[in-house]
């Protein structure tokens, strides 16, 4: 049987992935420092910041997905640095030395991301001085790092998820949910802009597609997403509905919301304040431009096309919170 | 900041559409020029080289398009831009350079570089003249000269360019030139639309310190405006040198230029009558920052100067029957030419007077002064006078200009000077307009005019003086050649500005026959002309024309009975009219007699064209005319008609991917040229059933071709003896061809390409909605679908409600890709000619920035 490394396989699309992989009849190894909770896979607990447990996992593996990295919007960026350059670096060198022939890095179009509208865009490179946040500044790093070992004999190639969401997600539906419960969710300006997402199904598809992608589509980047981007406000007004919360009605204009974002980013990173701010410069920005992606060269390169769409996505989500409900 | 220097610099790097790796510096014995040069880029062996010379105060970063398409080009040419001496970033010598210093030290550039022939000069502003001097002195070497707002006369100061007068005054001259960056700025600022930060920011790179502008303020004073001016001889020896050059010549020109207007334009197209011109009707003096020139002038390049076709040996030409050939016939026939009816009263005009009054209209004309080929703009409305006064001209062989008020002031304007009459034809509103935007020299007035606006005008002669003038003159007119240029028709400019449509007298008279033997018309047969243009028909078929009781002007005041009234008149039983002809008279069918109806039932055929015609308008025509086969004709100004269908065909074709037209006319040819992934029409002309692609037309009555638009020309002619429409659409297994749109408003999404007709009828059907636009988001090839829904209720602009947006979501399912958005708008913008074809151009635009998160405004 094929071995395989996921790391970050508690999060909702490492898990998945995980999940995956053991379906298809892989032997499955899973790194991350709280157990998975999924079925059929040897859990290895520890950060991908310890070397030595990062080799006890990778031993004997032929490919690795690399997902554990510090996904937040607060915080301070050393500690992002250490998860996601220095975490992975760790991970890159024990693999290559444990003879792993193929590593999918999961990435994120933010690294590539300055600010402006993304409108059809490719995968352009990334910006570890330039991207927005300390999250996409150090995974572009990461990327970077990742990309630049790729060589015969240890392919490696970057997957960028764009917004992946599904039941059971924490990140986007989540934050979107809890904030709608809260009336703390406005909607920014227009409500216009094209956000293109991923259903987590599709995301989980493109990276073991990329798990055997041929070689000649390694030691490049590709956004992945569900090609069917959607005005902001249609989206989360969707979820919203999906998930039985109220939707949004307060209007608020972008262009405050941005100035507001930046504040309460300040506010957070000098005051000891708990938790994460209302609303930060980034999701303000993230909410009032638009993000879509051409995905013709992804779909060429990994031999993959979306299954599940925006709406089928939404009647899952839907499905998933009445289950719930009923529970 | 660039620090004051006297040496020779490369450009610096980071400036927008500059690659720092064409910059260099080439030492000559009078100074050491910064020039642009992409010999090191180029892959392939280049067809020749293309010398660039900027004018003043510009430098070679004015070329960085021309670069860049001449380094990408499947032919590539090497590109020469040079810095002059003491300008851009070329060394400060300190020495003052005249228009023969210049041309010299250009010389011994070319002589360093070694350059070999061909060479095709290039120049701007000055730099033209120096440009044109080097071609001069190098015939060996020269191959072609291209020009972009330049000149090679200069007329003494009390008439140089107002816009320049006052910097030519020494005092002034040093503080605008040299002092202070005015002279730069406001050249900058002459750019439309306006220049992006970064690119007027890189025009000033050189210019940084007064130092550096020296030469700025040497070169307005080189202007020779003054007989007795030191480089005057030098323009003159050019100039002369020019109208000797028989090398292929292209003038691309931006018409909004206060300093070289379009009488430079014409200074030079009489030096050099075989030149190419393309002349952009809202660019002005930067035209290469305005418009694409650069590519246009690579194909040019290529036809003109690296691949001319063979010589052209044109098969004889059938003869052709002149359409003024049966009024002439028919000068003894006292039989009614045309029969206005004004309520309860007629005018009746026989072909003898008919044939009489333009025979002396066209003498008259040539008395004025007015030559076979110069140009007549007629601005009158349709009528007896708008009849003879176009056939005089067409007898005479002057070319008549028809520009109709459906464009706008605006673009009538801009469309009537582009063609540059001699003289304009007018009702006097319309001479108001023409004096004051200086259309032409001279003014005939039709119709009534007030004696004092008369005089304060400067009309030369009336109508009826015209036609005293040629009653008693013996001039002998001869015929025009069936070859030579007819008429120039204007496209209604929905998509950009409005273009001069170039028609020979044997289009005119292709355009004739096919009408003819389409709807059955011959001579001694009458119809009525319900849509009023069709009234100038007749006398060409040789049938009597007959102008029901309406407001020429307003299409729908024509009433049920009014038609009726007309048809009886004549017993005619062919009636031209348009769709608003056509809601009007189903709006007042109540109000008609049985009389009415009875006369009406005669019809026996109907033609409604000048729009598109909806089916269901002419279903209910057909309750109104039981009698009538109901056609429509599809075509454009550049070839009318080219297909025609019966509505019954059209019910019989049902529901299809667009409009169904219907079959092409006689003579008329029609193919299909297949689109790419991308929404480009490329391919190879075929009458393949089913592909969809860009429809091309070819007849007896096509264009002959645009008028001073040569870009736009070859690359609608680029098929040897085919028109590109511009319009998609594809064949049926019947030779049927059906409409879906046009090429540009084609949607490229990434699992094939979306033509916006036929979903818009899905989304028209629609509870609530007006009329709904289809169109693209985003990158060619990978872009969204968005729909623009004009409601029935008036909404703010914005994102659709979720009800309507799930509609027509639902309404569209089965696309190649879904729709990504639903957007509403009080009002669709539409062309003013019509009101009906939707400007998808400016919707997408809108969309594309509220999709994006800016603000936009419709």
């Amino acid at each position: 049987m094929r071995t395989v490394l996921v790391t970050g396989a508690s999060g909702m699309l490492g898990g998945a992935v995980a999940a995956r992989l053991v379906a298809d009849g892989w032997d499955v190894r899973t790194l991350q420092r709280r157990p998975s909770g999924v079925a059929g896979v040897h859990d290895e607990l520890g950060s991908v910041t310890d070397a030595e447990a990062v080799s006890r996992a990778v031993a004997g593996a032929e490919a690795v997905v690399h997902l554990a990295a510090k996904v937040d919007i607060v915080g301070p960026e050393a500690e992002y640095r250490a998860v996601n350059v220095e975490g992975t670096r760790t991970v890159l060198d024990a693999a290559r030395a444990a003879g792993v022939s193929r590593m999918v890095f999961v990435s994120s179009p933010s690294v590539a991301h300055t600010g402006d509208s993304l409108v059809g865009a490719g995968a352009g490179p990334a910006e570890p001085s330039r991207a927005r946040g300390p999250y996409a500044r150090t995974k572009a790093a990461a990327e970077q790092l990742a990309l630049a070992t790729d060589q015969p004999g240890f392919r490696v190639l970057a997957v960028r998820p764009h917004v992946v969401w599904g039941p059971g997600d924490t990140q986007l539906v989540g934050r979107i949910v809890a904030r709608a419960r809260a009336g703390r969710l406005p909607i920014l300006g227009s409500g216009a802009p094209l956000i293109d997402t991923t259903y987590v199904d599709n995301a989980v598809d493109a990276l073991v597609a990329a798990l055997t992608a041929p070689t000649d589509s390694y030691g490049q980047a590709y956004v992945v997403t569900n090609g069917e981007p959607r005005p902001v406000r249609e989206l989360i007004d969707a979820i919203c509905a999906a998930s039985g919360v109220p939707v949004p009605h307060r209007r608020v204009p972008a262009a405050l919301a941005r100035a507001a974002g930046a504040g309460l980013d300040a506010a957070w990173a000098h005051l000891p304040l708990p938790g994460e701010p209302p609303l930060t410069r980034f999701v303000a920005e993230q909410l009032s431009t638009a993000h879509w992606f051409d995905q013709r060269r992804t779909r060429e390169a990994l031999r993959w096309e979306p299954r599940v769409s925006v709406d089928e996505g939404i009647a899952r989500l839907a499905a998933h919170t009445r289950a719930a409900v009923d529970a | 900041m660039i620090a004051p220097t006297t040496v020779a610099t490369l450009a610096p790097s980071g400036l927008p559409g500059l690659d720092p790796a064409w910059s260099r510096v080439v030492r000559t014995p009078s100074g050491a020029w910064h020039v642009l040069d992409n010999a090191a880029q180029l892959t392939a062996e280049p067809v020749g080289t293309l010398l660039c010379v900027h004018g003043n105060p510009t430098w070679s970063y004015l070329w960085r398009t021309f670069v860049a398409a001449a380094t990408a080009a499947d032919r590539p040419w090497r590109v020469i831009a040079v810095d002059q001496l003491d300008m851009g970033f070329s060394q400060r010598t300190g020495d003052t350079h005249l228009l023969a210093d210049r041309v010299r030290e250009l010389g011994e550039l070319t002589d360093t570089l070694g350059l070999t022939e061909p060479v095709v000069t290039a120049g701007h502003d000055w730099g033209g003249s120096i440009s044109l001097g080097w071609a001069v002195d190098h015939p060996e070497l020269l191959a072609g000269v291209v020009l972009l707002n330049t000149a090679v006369f200069q007329p003494l100061a009390e008439r140089a360019p107002a816009a320049l007068r006052p910097v030519m005054v020494p005092g002034v001259r040093q503080a605008a030139t040299v002092t202070t960056t005015g002279f730069i700025d406001t050249t900058l600022a002459l750019a439309h639309p306006r220049l992006d930060g970064a690119v007027r920011n890189a025009f000033r790179a050189p210019y940084r310190t007064a130092a550096r502008r020296a030469a700025v303020g040497d070169f307005v004073a080189d202007i020779p405006a003054v007989a007795e001016h030191v480089s005057r001889p030098e323009l003159e020896r050019i100039a002369a040198g020019v109208s000797e050059l028989d090398v292929p010549a292209l003038l691309a020109w931006g018409a909004r230029d206060p300093v070289f207007s379009d009488r430079f334009l014409r200074d030079l197209l009489d030096r050099l009558p075989h030149a190419d011109v393309h002349r952009y009707p809202t660019a002005g003096h930067l035209v290469a920052e305005d418009e694409d020139v650069a590519t246009g002038v690579l194909r040019w390049l290529d036809t003109r100067v690296a691949a001319p076709a063979a010589p052209v040996t044109t098969p004889e030409r059938p003869p052709v029957r002149l359409l003024g050939a049966t009024l002439t016939e028919r000068a003894a026939d006292n039989g009614p030419a045309l029969v206005e009816l004004h309520g309860d009263t007629s005018r009746t005009v026989s072909w003898r007077a008919l044939a009489r009054r333009t025979e002396e209209i066209a003498r008259g004309l040539a008395v004025i002064g007015v030559r076979p080929g110069d140009r007549v703009a007629v601005l009158v409305p349709p009528g007896a006078d708008l009849t003879a006064v176009l056939y005089a001209c067409l007898r005479l062989g002057a070319v008549v200009v028809v520009a109709d008020a459906g464009l706008g002031v605006g673009a009538l304007s801009r469309a009537v000077k582009a063609s540059e009459p001699v003289a304009v034809i007018g009702i006097e509103r319309a001479l108001l307009a023409a004096k004051a935007f200086r259309w032409a020299p001279t003014l005939v007035a039709a119709g009534p005019i007030n004696r004092r606006v008369r005089s304060a005008l400067g009309v030369e002669a009336t109508l009826v003086e015209l036609s005293d003038l040629g009653a008693v003159s013996d001039a002998e007119l001869a015929w025009p050649d069936a070859d030579d240029e007819a008429a120039v028709l204007f496209t209604s400019g929905s998509t950009g500005p409005a273009k001069g449509v170039v028609y020979t007298h044997r289009g005119l008279a292709g355009m004739r026959d096919a009408v003819a033997s389409t709807y059955g018309i011959s001579a001694e047969c009458s119809f009525v002309a319900a849509f009023a243009p069709f009234a100038l028909l007749g006398p060409a078929l040789g049938a009597t024309s007959v102008s029901p009781d309406m407001d020429v002007t307003a299409p729908r005041t024509l009433t049920a009975a009014a038609l009726a009234a007309a048809v009886r008149a004549v017993d005619g039983a062919v009636v031209f009219a348009s769709p608003a002809a056509l809601a009007g008279i189903l709006a007042t069918q109540d109000d008609a007699s049985d009389d009415d109806r009875a006369a009406l039932a005669g019809v026996e055929t109907l033609l409604s064209a000048g729009a598109p015609v909806p089916a269901d308008l002419l279903l209910a025509v057909r309750g109104l005319l039981p009698g009538a086969h109901l056609h429509t004709p599809y075509g454009m100004t550049e070839m009318l008609p080219v297909t025609d269908v019966e509505l019954d065909e059209i019910l019989a074709a049902g529901d299809g991917p667009g409009v169904c037209v219907g079959r092409p006319v006689q003579g008329a040819r029609v193919t299909i040229s297949a689109l790419a992934d991308e929404g480009t029409a490329v391919g190879l002309p075929s009458d393949e059933p089913d592909v969809l692609g860009e429809i091309l037309v070819t007849g007896p009555h096509l264009k002959d071709r645009y008028d001073r638009l040569w870009f736009t020309q070859d690359a609608s002619a680029r098929d040897a003896g085919w028109h590109r429409t511009g319009d998609v659409g594809r064949l049926d297994a019947d030779g049927r061809l059906w409409v879906e749109g046009r090429l540009a408003h084609v949607v490229a999404t990434d699992h094939g390409v979306v033509t916006p007709v036929a979903p818009e009828r899905r989304v028209d059907a629609l509870d609530g909605v007006a009329r709904a636009a289809v169109v693209g988001v985003g990158p060619r090839g990978t872009q969204q679908i968005v729909v623009v829904v004009e409601p029935d209720e008036p909404a703010g602009a914005g994102l659709a409600e979720p009800d309507l947006a799930a509609r027509v979501r639902d309404a569209l399912v089965g696309l190649p890709v879904p729709v990504a958005a639903v957007l509403v708008v009080p009002g669709l913008p539409t062309d003013l000619r019509h009101n009906s074809k939707i400007d998808r151009t400016r919707l997408a635009g809108w969309a594309s920035a509220v999709l994006a998160g800016r603000r936009a405004r419709l």
